[in-house]
């Protein structure tokens, strides 16, 4: 999140909040990982720490008996995770005891992608990446290298790249997620909506789910939230083409035709503009070009939206109605992965613009500010000036690409243009799953002079690399500090429970290794870990040892609604809410969003879409044995009445067959009536094909692969990966 | 003597196993088995659907047929919370209680016994809940003693409309869904 001045001002005192002394159990935390094993352990260790199985960073305590790790639960402490963790991060102990992970260095031995490896040491590993990455940037400069990480494990990598020289860092988490949410977002309130959401769910009298699957997206202080609302009776509306988790808990469930929401949400904004809902006071005093705006959406009325979205004129305006009833309480989500239909930020806007009408920003039950301990970076040198610019989005063509684009990389590596890219790291993101059109990021591979993976799974994207690192996974290592902007401030530590049982090491000291070997080390002036915790904790006036003992020090809390002083501030243009933007204007888009059909699934085929389960993260988690015994492989959702007009039946396996002629894995038919008749849905992650992931290859339908079509939004680049089209075959076809 | 019991509010319950998950760390089931489940309920035709959603297990009935049954009796009530338990040292494997019992709820461990949820009585023994009540990120079950009409289960039970499952087997089972 960009560091905001305002939130400057709310900086963190460093007291404590005085809870009970929870940490007293805690013990021993933090020595564990130089050399104390199994055989030297005894009884039962609660040791705090953080999870790692999804992005969420919630706070943890694993219990080790005797020296093998038992189970992990949430830390009451930790206001994240409140105490409790989701299905995956009760699951964690899995990705310690998987026996797919890699365990030690891999150089490969034949053509990329055979998957043929020769076991290395981490000398010699890393010696060969130095070499590579040393040659690259004499030959191309530090600007050809690139990196792909996810998640705060990466940071120690991003740092190294940055003492490396290269502007190139990237994650998925942008152009393939929430990017244009975050985008849309900014044009119209001058900031994101970042992660952890700044939703305020608990809160909400009134909640709007537009795709947002809660309690199977499970993203677990929203999901608790989302039990709360449902406990104090908040009125819910989902919008999905599935009968999600969700929409079973909705007042209101509006089966809407795929592709069409845009449409919804400016017939909602006619009808609560027209009937004059909409917060007068708020839209007056905040808002910038609300005439415009409102001339704009005139013709959007729900007679016109009934056609294209499939939702009745009156179902729309009893649902606007109900959203105007309990505002500002009434929060319309934003959503996470957002990349649909291409139309995304300008979706994301339109949510964003509802949102504004309804007076939730800002507002209890609606958008809190949040707020974050002032703990600052560790004082390194600076990093070297990169001779050229990022290489993702040459002549600015997507003006308000705020992150870097991990496609535009690719389209980079696959072109040479602007400039050619030599070489990429990938940390703990799987791009042939996370990317869409895989045919495309395999082909940019080719073009590369080096490809590092680093890992705790042999994930797809491993298999075509040159060099594989094993790292430890979250339990048996260190990451950075969790500083993050919440409802109230807190930092977190994230440290060893179980040592790594093989020749696997945590990014930090892979990180550091490669510093040295490329004659960086001056970044990494560390000698320890813990040196590093201690000089960033003991700046920020506060104790490591407590920190350890812990795992989490909360600060005071601070105020996040502007009717507890949060200053009513927007960092647009125009120093407002931008109902009308000038700068969309201005660069030639929709200054308020318009509609624009999307195309429909030619005879006999069916839109795919996808989402996820509670029990598993992307395509990083299916070997976890502990949660791959809770679902270890995807079906393909098909309307029931579907099913039965192509003599298909339930649980048989079937084939999907894209619009390319793209045939996945053979995935298991699921016949419900919980689906619209003209889409078909798949859970993300599954049909993996790489060779080292014994247990998960070959189970279930990839959505990936069949993800050869995808269009950009042209604001920010993003992909939008709901516009592929697939006809079901039987299996023997 | 307690009466152990739960209610599990199927409102705010969005089945995400994460309750089978903790089962499974906490009570060491191996690979393939699962002392509990979750059942995802859904009738009529889309798009007017209703779904409920239940973590189901043993509901450690009042009238236990797998009790009855049991050749050896291993299959017993303990004297503790009335929670119907396994003596796998007794247990020949014979598979009449899991005959006998409607819910389903009872598999046949590897090492040869007959295997079911416990209602964490080894927690419940030193005062902690279940565990799969402990987890539940949407705090959706509440586990207590039926016969303490001050209980939360029973202020829960008495307050909200709640259903068994297969009350008419007469196994009078002890876990409540509030709907």
């Amino acid at each position: 999140m960009t560091a905001l001045t305002r939130r400057r001002f709310l900086k963190i005192s460093a007291a404590t909040v005085g809870t009970a002394a929870a940490g007293s159990a805690l013990v021993k935390a933090g020595a564990l990982f130089q050399g104390k094993g199994a055989a030297t352990r005894k009884g039962i260790e609660r040791i705090p720490t953080y999870c790692d199985l999804c992005f969420w960073k919630c706070g943890a305590i694993a219990t080790v008996k005797d020296g093998v790790l038992w189970k992990i639960e949430g830390n009451p402490e930790d206001p994240l995770s409140r105490g409790r963790l989701c299905p995956r991060g009760t699951g964690g102990a899995g990705a310690h005891f998987d026996p797919d992970r890699l365990r030690t260095p891999l150089v490969r031995r034949l053509k990329r992608g055979e998957e043929e490896w020769v076991e290395a040491t981490w000398d010699e590993a890393l010696g060969i990446i130095a070499e590579k990455m040393d040659r690259i940037r004499k030959t191309y400069g530090p600007e050809a290298m690139a990196l792909f990480s996810h998640g705060i494990g990466g940071n120690f990598l991003k740092h190294l790249m940055k003492a490396y020289g290269t502007p190139n860092i990237t994650a998925p988490s942008f152009a393939q997620c929430r990017g244009p949410r975050d985008v849309g977002f900014r044009l119209t309130f001058g900031e994101d909506v970042s992660s952890p959401e700044r939703t305020d769910i608990k809160n909400a009298q009134c909640l709007v789910l537009i795709g947002s699957h809660l309690g199977e997206n499970m993203h677990n202080t929203q999901v608790q939230e989302f039990a709360e609302a449902i406990e104090n009776d908040a009125s819910i509306i989902v919008v999905d083409p599935r009968y999600s988790i969700a929409a079973s808990k909705a007042k209101y469930y509006l089966p809407i035709k795929p592709g069409t929401d845009l449409a919804l949400i400016l017939a909602w904004m006619n009808v609560i503009v027209g009937e004059n809902l909409y917060d007068r006071e708020y839209v007056t005093k905040y808002g910038f070009g609300f005439e415009q705006f409102a001339a704009s959406i005139r013709t959007f009325t729900p007679e016109w939206a009934f056609p294209e979205t499939g939702i009745t004129p009156d179902v729309i305006q009893k649902t606007a109605r109900e959203m105007a009833r309990y505002r500002p309480a009434t929060l319309v989500h934003p959503g996470r992965h957002v990349t649909w239909y291409g139309d995304d930020t300008q979706r994301s806007r339109a949510i964003a613009l509802l949102n504004a009408l309804l007076g939730s920003w800002g507002r209890r039950g609606g958008f809190y500010t949040p707020v974050s301990m002032d703990v600052p970076s560790y004082p390194y040198p600076d990093y070297p000036k990169p001779a050229k610019a990022k290489v993702d989005n040459p002549a600015n063509k997507y003006p308000f690409a705020h992150e870097t684009l991990t496609t535009g990389i690719r389209e980079a590596t696959l072109t040479g243009k602007p400039y050619p890219i030599k070489g990429w790291m990938g940390y703990a993101t799987n791009l042939i799953h996370a990317l869409p059109n895989e045919q495309e990021t395999i082909q940019a591979i080719q073009n590369l002079d080096l490809l590092v993976v680093v890992d705790v799974v042999p994930s797809e994207l491993a298999g075509w690399a040159d060099v594989v690192l094993p790292e430890s996974v979250y339990l048996e290592r260190h990451d950075d500090l969790n500083v993050e902007w919440f409802r109230e401030p807190f930092v977190a530590l994230r440290q060893p429970v179980v040592e790594a049982p093989h020749d696997q090491k945590p990014n930090w000291w892979i990180a550091k290794q490669l510093a040295e070997k490329l004659g960086l080390g001056r970044y990494f002036p560390w000698a320890t870990i813990d040196e590093y915790f201690e000089k960033r904790m003991s700046d920020a006036g506060l104790s490591y040892e407590e920190l350890k003992r812990r795992g989490i020090i909360r600060g005071a809390k601070q105020p996040i609604y502007f009717d507890e002083g949060v200053p009513a501030e927007f960092p647009t243009p125009s120093g407002k809410i931008e109902f009308y933007s000038v700068q969309l204007a201005q660069a030639g888009f929709d200054p308020v969003p318009k509609y624009k059909r999307p195309g429909s699934p030619p005879p006999g085929s069916f839109r795919l879409l996808f989402g996820r389960a509670p029990v598993h993260t992307f395509s990083r988690t299916q070997s976890n044995r502990i949660l791959a015994d809770m679902m270890d492989e995807n079906e393909v959702w098909v309307n029931e009445d579907i099913v039965r007009r192509l003599g298909l039946r339930n649980g048989e396996y079937v084939k999907l067959k894209n619009q390319d002629g793209v045939v996945s894995n053979r995935v298991r038919l699921k016949s419900t009536q919980r689906i619209r008749p003209d889409c078909v849905y798949l859970v993300h992650g599954f049909g993996h094909t790489a060779k080292g992931l014994k247990f998960p290859l070959g189970k279930g339908a990839s959505d990936a692969q069949l993800i050869t079509r995808y269009e950009i939004d042209p604001l920010m680049g993003g992909t939008a990966m709901n516009v592929n089209f697939v006809t079901l075959e039987t299996e023997a076809a | 003597m307690a009466r152990f019991g739960m209610a599990i509010d199927t409102a705010k319950c969005v089945g995400c196993m994460d309750c089978v998950v903790a089962c499974k760390t906490e009570n060491n089931i191996p690979e393939g088995y699962n002392r509990d489940w979750i059942t995802y309920d859904s009738t009529g035709k889309f798009p007017t659907l209703q779904m409920e959603i239940r973590s189901e297990r043993c509901n450690h009935c009042d009238n236990p047929p797998c009790v009855d049954c049991c050749p050896t009796g291993a299959s017993h009530v303990n004297d503790f919370g009335k929670v119907v338990l396994v003596d796998g040292g007794l247990c020949i494997g014979c598979k009449a209680c899991i005959a006998s019992c409607p819910y389903d709820a009872r598999f046949i461990h590897p090492d040869g016994y007959a295997d079911k949820c416990t209602f964490c009585i080894h927690r419940v023994e030193e005062g902690l809940e279940p565990v799969c009540v402990a987890v539940c990120p949407t705090h959706c079950m509440t586990f207590g003693d039926l016969d303490d009409p001050n209980s939360a289960i029973n202020r829960q039970l008495n307050s909200r409309k709640h259903h068994a499952l297969l009350t008419d087997a007469g196994t009078m089972p002890r876990v409540f869904y509030l709907t």
